[in-house]
């Protein structure tokens, strides 16, 4: 048997919530290097291919690594560790459903996107349609997807670094936003592709030390740790419980989830940044078995947790279990192991909200401020000080919407950034790649319904309705949880619909382009 | 030039080519389906199931390999995807744009 550890739980002093000198010392590394970095590309980042997309440079490798960065949040580390230690099996059927729209994203559409677009994915939803409204529609489902992901980060954010360095909230997000902003406006995407590679390392490999250290206290046998949690918490910590109570509510937060990774913007960019094709399908496996291992391994990490540090020592710092993984740090490490794993969380939350300025200031300048205020005429320079002027303002707007949102309940918003993006986004981006047929009105209505359904849908759901309005439980209009099913179908429906009664005639005669375009790739930037 | 890009893609070559992919993008993706939404209605439909414990002497449960099965299949299906593209997708690619532009 392994050792009984509720003494040692009992006995807990945490240096959680006061800047230890470990704790800095990491901190100011991972600064240090960043900026630097930040430095050298920014000598490398002067036309619009390099402030987008990196001139295309990065190899499938490191976008792998990067698509990985981008995607491994704070939450999902965090979150998911602590739901494994407080719920027990519960957190880890959560976690397959994060890893589970990759392989999805391969098979459909990397390869196609990488063909097709230049430098958002507006690009090519508005391939062969009429740019305008196209464009609009586009930015109009981008930007509000990646904005509820970045309140999400932005709240997320502050709250865990008050949490583990002190640090008053407002500041936390003041720092957040500037040196993320440092990273984008001077470094543009090369900058934002290495910090997120650093960031990636350091947390597969802090996680990995992590499990290791776990595993060593159990015989390096995940059996005598499963043993030891259901000795102290009863055999239901290894059992199903209430996470999956209606079947028809999991398909449809799976179906989120899954398609949802299919219209992230964020995402989506990265493609653009590999030299082809293949590179792109090579760098979703990469990140696959990146992210794979991480949420295998996460749940090692948090039963470690309830094992070792216990789950009342976990509430009693904070009620949803996000210091889960810090407190095991420092049980297994100490300050200085707490140290590295705080600075590693501060590192995911500047990279992934990186991540989404730049796709966000994309979104404003190339979208909208070229094709649809410039009608395609600007020049390289005014394109690059547009997406500049662009990333100042989401930075300050990011910052500004996390102080506003203080202390309000916005674990909703990622849920909703997903159903808006597999109901907005997805649907328009794999239509207009593989439907001749399809028209700029189907487009945009697809895009507005998609788009407006989840939107509205998820405030007269449980989630909102009852959760962050308060109202009585069962008061709710809409019984899922995540609308994904209902506004994703509609989406698609209202797409092919409006297809059929509308003709584009133009955009049927580019079908031809388009499709040696996706296939061989003829013509691709 | 145009003439040959309408011709090439009537062809049936790159018909079949087209086809292939379609193919193959479906069935990886049913098998997607399949095993990640199966779980799902696994979990909804038959906790029992997933309670049970692997043998006498263990705590373990079977859902815990079956989660963590879920996602090594995931990573198997993307290697099959790219092991397929790399040896038939990619060459066939290569032989129809030299049709294209080589001669």
């Amino acid at each position: 048997m392994p050792p009984v550890t509720e003494q040692a739980a009992g006995a807990i002093q945490t240096s959680l919530g006061t800047p230890t000198l470990p704790a800095i010392i990491f901190f100011l590394i991972i600064v240090a290097i960043t900026l630097a970095i930040t430095y050298w590309a920014a000598k490398r980042t002067k036309t619009t291919k390099e402030f987008y997309a990196a001139g295309r440079s990065v190899s499938a490798f490191q976008n792998g690594l990067a698509l990985s960065g981008d995607y491994m949040s704070a939450a999902s580390f965090l979150g998911i560790a602590g739901m494994v230690a407080l719920k027990g099996y519960d957190g880890m059927i959560y976690a397959v459903g994060w890893l589970v729209g990759w392989p999805a994203l391969m098979f459909l559409i990397a390869e196609p996107l990488r063909n097709l677009g230049k430098f958002t994915f507006a690009d090519v939803v508005a391939f062969r349609l009429k740019q305008t409204p196209v464009r609009i529609a586009s930015a109009i489902g981008g930007i509000l997807t990646v904005l509820f992901y970045t309140i999400a980060q932005m709240v997320g954010s502050g709250n865990l670094i008050k949490l583990m360095f002190g640090l008053p909230y407002e500041y936390a997000e003041i720092m957040v936003g500037a040196i993320m902003l440092a990273y984008v406006l001077f470094g543009g995407m090369l900058a934002t592709t290495w910090v997120q590679i650093i960031k990636a390392v350091m947390l597969l490999c802090g996680v990995s030390v992590m499990m290791l250290m776990v595993l060593a206290k159990f015989n390096f046998n995940p059996g005598d740790l499963y043993a030891a949690v259901a000795a102290q918490y009863g055999q239901t910590a290894l059992e199903p419980g209430g996470l999956i109570t209606s079947p028809i509510d999991a398909i449809s937060l799976g179906l989120a989830l899954m398609f949802g990774l299919l219209g992230l913007p964020h995402i989506l960019q990265r493609f653009f940044t590999v030299p082809d094709a293949k590179a792109a399908r090579i760098s979703v496996l990469y990140a696959t078995g990146f992210i794979g291992y991480f949420y295998i391994i996460i749940p090692i990490v948090g039963f470690g947790a309830a094992a070792l540090v216990g789950r009342e020592v976990i509430t009693s710092i904070d009620k949803g279990g996000n210091m889960a993984a810090p407190l095991l740090a420092e049980v297994l490490g100490g300050t200085p192991f707490l140290g590295f794993i705080a600075a590693v969380a501060f590192a995911t939350i500047l990279a992934v909200v990186a991540g989404l300025t730049l796709a966000a200031a994309s979104s404003f300048s190339h979208d909208i401020y070229v094709h649809v205020i410039r009608k395609g005429t600007a020049t390289e320079q005014e394109e690059v000080r547009a997406s500049k002027i662009a990333t100042l303002m989401f930075g300050v707007v990011a910052v500004g919407l996390g102080i506003l949102f203080k202390g309000q309940n916005v674990a909703f918003m990622v849920g909703l950034a997903f159903a808006i993006a597999c109901s907005a986004n997805f649907p328009a981006l794999i239509l207009s790649i593989f439907w001749k047929k399809f028209t700029t009105a189907g487009a945009v209505w697809a895009i507005l319904t998609g788009a407006f359904l989840a939107v509205g849908l998820i405030i007269i759901s449980p989630t909102v309705w009852v959760d962050v309005f308060k109202n009585p439980k069962g008061s709710e209009l809409f019984a899922l949880k995540n609308p994904a099913i209902v506004s994703m179908t509609a989406s698609f429906l209202v797409g092919y619909i409006v297809s059929l009664l509308t003709k584009d005639e133009t955009a049927e005669q580019k079908f031809e382009d388009e499709k040696l375009r996706t296939y061989l790739g003829v013509g691709a930037e | 030039m145009q003439k040959d890009v309408h011709s090439l893609l009537e062809s049936s070559e790159f018909k079949s080519l087209v086809t292939k992919r379609a193919k193959i993008s479906i069935m990886l993706t049913l098998l997607l389906f399949v095993s990640y939404y199966g779980f799902v209605l696994l979990v909804g439909y038959d906790k029992p199931f997933l309670a049970q414990k692997l043998n006498e002497t263990t705590a373990t449960t079977l859902g815990i390999p079956l989660a963590v099965s879920v996602i090594l299949a995931s990573w198997l299906l993307t290697v099959i995807y790219v092991v397929w593209a790399n040896t038939i997708y990619d060459p066939e690619v290569k032989r129809l744009r030299a049709k294209l532009f080589g001669k």
